[in-house]
């Protein structure tokens, strides 16, 4: 049984290994600046894009994409408000009924919604994985050259300002990074279960370490790891692929607490 | 030159005029405690120092040049921490992630900047903190690991807001005699605010009391006494001493922002 025989899993182990080494490095400053909740409402933002865009004829990819950058710029205006998570919530839940509403109108692609919602990532073509590794290549760059402020400013913003860095537009470059990596990641995972590769490799990754760079490093690893090994058990049990990505990031998570901190 | 000077300085938040028309001068090396009851305006002169804050008339001085934001000639400690600190980082991590943060590019730290973080902590003499966890120090380390970061790169002048905030008055103590040694040693200008005075006594050169938009600087003779106070404040002050302690009274409240009867966090 040799696994690589299918150009359909060549093609998924590739995808997979792009999108979890970008889910892994943004995931790290996502859990550390604790704007987890901002990375899950922009992809579910991301479905109404998608959908949207079918309706219109158009790639759902691109919908996607543009709808989750639009929304990135959305929560980095809305700022640090006290009310935030609520607006933040009131747009996702939004985004969704929109994203249902967009397929009512659209009836010809039955398994569309569930694809678009948990991830489809058997059924990646090889144009894909090119348009991810594209992506993947500007998000990691624009992360590195952002990734030494953000650092210093999510550790500790009121003396970063004191410092020079300009808080608001380092938050909003920030989250355009996000939203570029989400809409990598809903390739692969889906709207729904984005969380489970971007965030439960990173908060494990942070439990378990106490640098910077190995944070960082692990956090990688361990999403690349949770997508082999999840491509592999799914080729094995045919269960479906997205649910072992969250399985096994659960299960990293809540083996990362056996270390006393 | 001065190491701050303020010539007829006002500076208005939104609409209340935080200070008016303050003219001051602190001269290099000195050690000045910052008083005043709160709102009356210390954090926001730290702010207007650093360039965060405008002034809306007059001109500051800083080092002979006017206030610009990221001088590296001012080490800083802030009061207010919005974000708690993340369990999986050192004590020399959080310095080095602070070291040169506001460059752009990759944060790896270099062997340079790694000696200058180990200097600045066994300077303070927490050499031992740099290899333990932010989350897991007490108020009076990570109150020291802070001015350890306040004097990486060696500079000028030290801004400390308020940080004998929540700690005993042994581990107050204890701060208040490292910054006396920094300042010596370094020779830096120091303004250290504080709720009150007591605690200062004996190590600081000058005390400056900011109340009602207006300040008094000078010793802590010539400033702390009935006849200054009461012409800063508008309103009958005493001081009454007792035991090497000083109590500033007056009808309209505790001008030290600090009350007998309020209760302090102790660190552990």
């Amino acid at each position: 049984m040799d696994i690589f025989a299918y150009e359909f899993m060549r093609n998924a182990f590739a995808a997979s290994t792009i999108v979890a080494v970008v889910a892994g490095a943004i995931g790290y400053f996502l859990v550390l600046r604790g704007e987890t909740f901002a990375g899950h409402a922009l992809s579910h933002v991301g479905f109404a894009g998608a959908t949207g865009a079918v309706l219109l004829g158009l790639s759902p990819f691109v919908g996607l994409t543009a709808f989750t950058l639009l929304a990135g710029l959305g929560i980095s205006v809305v700022g640090q408000r006290a009310n935030r998570d609520v607006a933040i919530g009131i747009v996702l839940t939004l985004s969704l009924g929109l994203g249902l509403l967009f397929l009512h109108f659209y009836t010809a692609y039955a398994g569309m919604a569930t694809s678009l919602l948990f991830g489809n990532v058997l059924g990646i073509g090889q144009q894909t994985v090119w348009l991810l590794l594209g992506m993947a290549a500007v998000t990691l760059a624009g992360l590195a050259l952002i990734s030494r402020p953000l650092l210093f400013a999510s550790l500790q913003p009121e003396l970063a300002e004191a410092r020079g860095v300009p808080l608001r537009r380092l938050s909003a470059l920030f989250m355009l990074i996000v939203a570029l990596a989400t809409a990598q990641a809903i390739q692969i995972v889906g709207v729904l279960l984005v969380f489970a590769l971007m965030v439960a490799p990173a908060a494990a990754a942070l439990r378990l370490t106490r640098r910077f760079l190995s944070g960082f490093l692990l956090a990688i690893g361990l999403a690349v790891g949770i997508a082999w090994l999840s491509l592999l058990l799914a080729y094995v049990t045919d269960w479906p692929t997205s649910f072992w990505i969250t399985g096994l990031g659960g299960l990293a998570y809540a083996l990362s607490h056996l270390r006393r901190l | 030159m001065s190491a701050i000077a303020f010539d007829g300085v006002s500076i208005t938040l939104g609409d209340r005029a935080v200070l008016a028309d303050v003219s001051l001068a602190i001269a290099p090396g000195e050690f000045v405690g910052v008083l005043g009851p709160n709102g009356a305006g210390k954090t926001t002169m730290m702010r207007a120092i650093l360039g965060l804050t405008p002034v809306s008339g007059g001109r500051i001085e800083v080092l002979g040049a006017p206030p610009r934001r990221g001088n590296p000639a001012i080490g800083y400690v802030p009061q207010f921490r919005r974000t708690p600190l993340p369990p999986g980082i050192t004590g020399e991590e959080l310095l080095l992630s602070a070291h040169r943060g506001e460059r752009w590019g990759f944060p790896l730290a270099s062997a340079s900047d790694r000696t200058a973080v180990a200097e600045a902590l066994a300077r303070v003499g927490a050499a031992d903190l740099a290899r333990r966890s932010v989350a897991q120090l007490s108020g009076g380390e990570r109150q020291r690991l802070f001015i350890a970061q306040a004097v990486v790169g060696r500079p000028q002048l030290l801004l400390l807001d308020e940080p004998l905030i929540s700690l005993d008055p042994a581990r107050q103590r204890a701060i208040v005699e490292l910054v006396r040694g920094l300042s010596r040693e370094l020779g830096v200008a120091v303004l250290f605010s504080a709720h009150e005075v007591n605690p200062l006594l004996g190590a600081i050169d000058k005390v400056l009391y900011l109340g009602g938009g207006r300040a008094a600087i000078g010793t802590v003779d010539q400033v702390v006494n009935d006849k200054v106070l009461t012409a800063l404040y508008r309103t009958p002050v005493r001081v009454i001493r007792a035991d090497g302690h000083v109590f500033v009274h007056s009808e309209a409240g505790a001008l030290d922002g600090h009350d007998p009867h309020d209760h302090h966090e102790h660190a552990h």
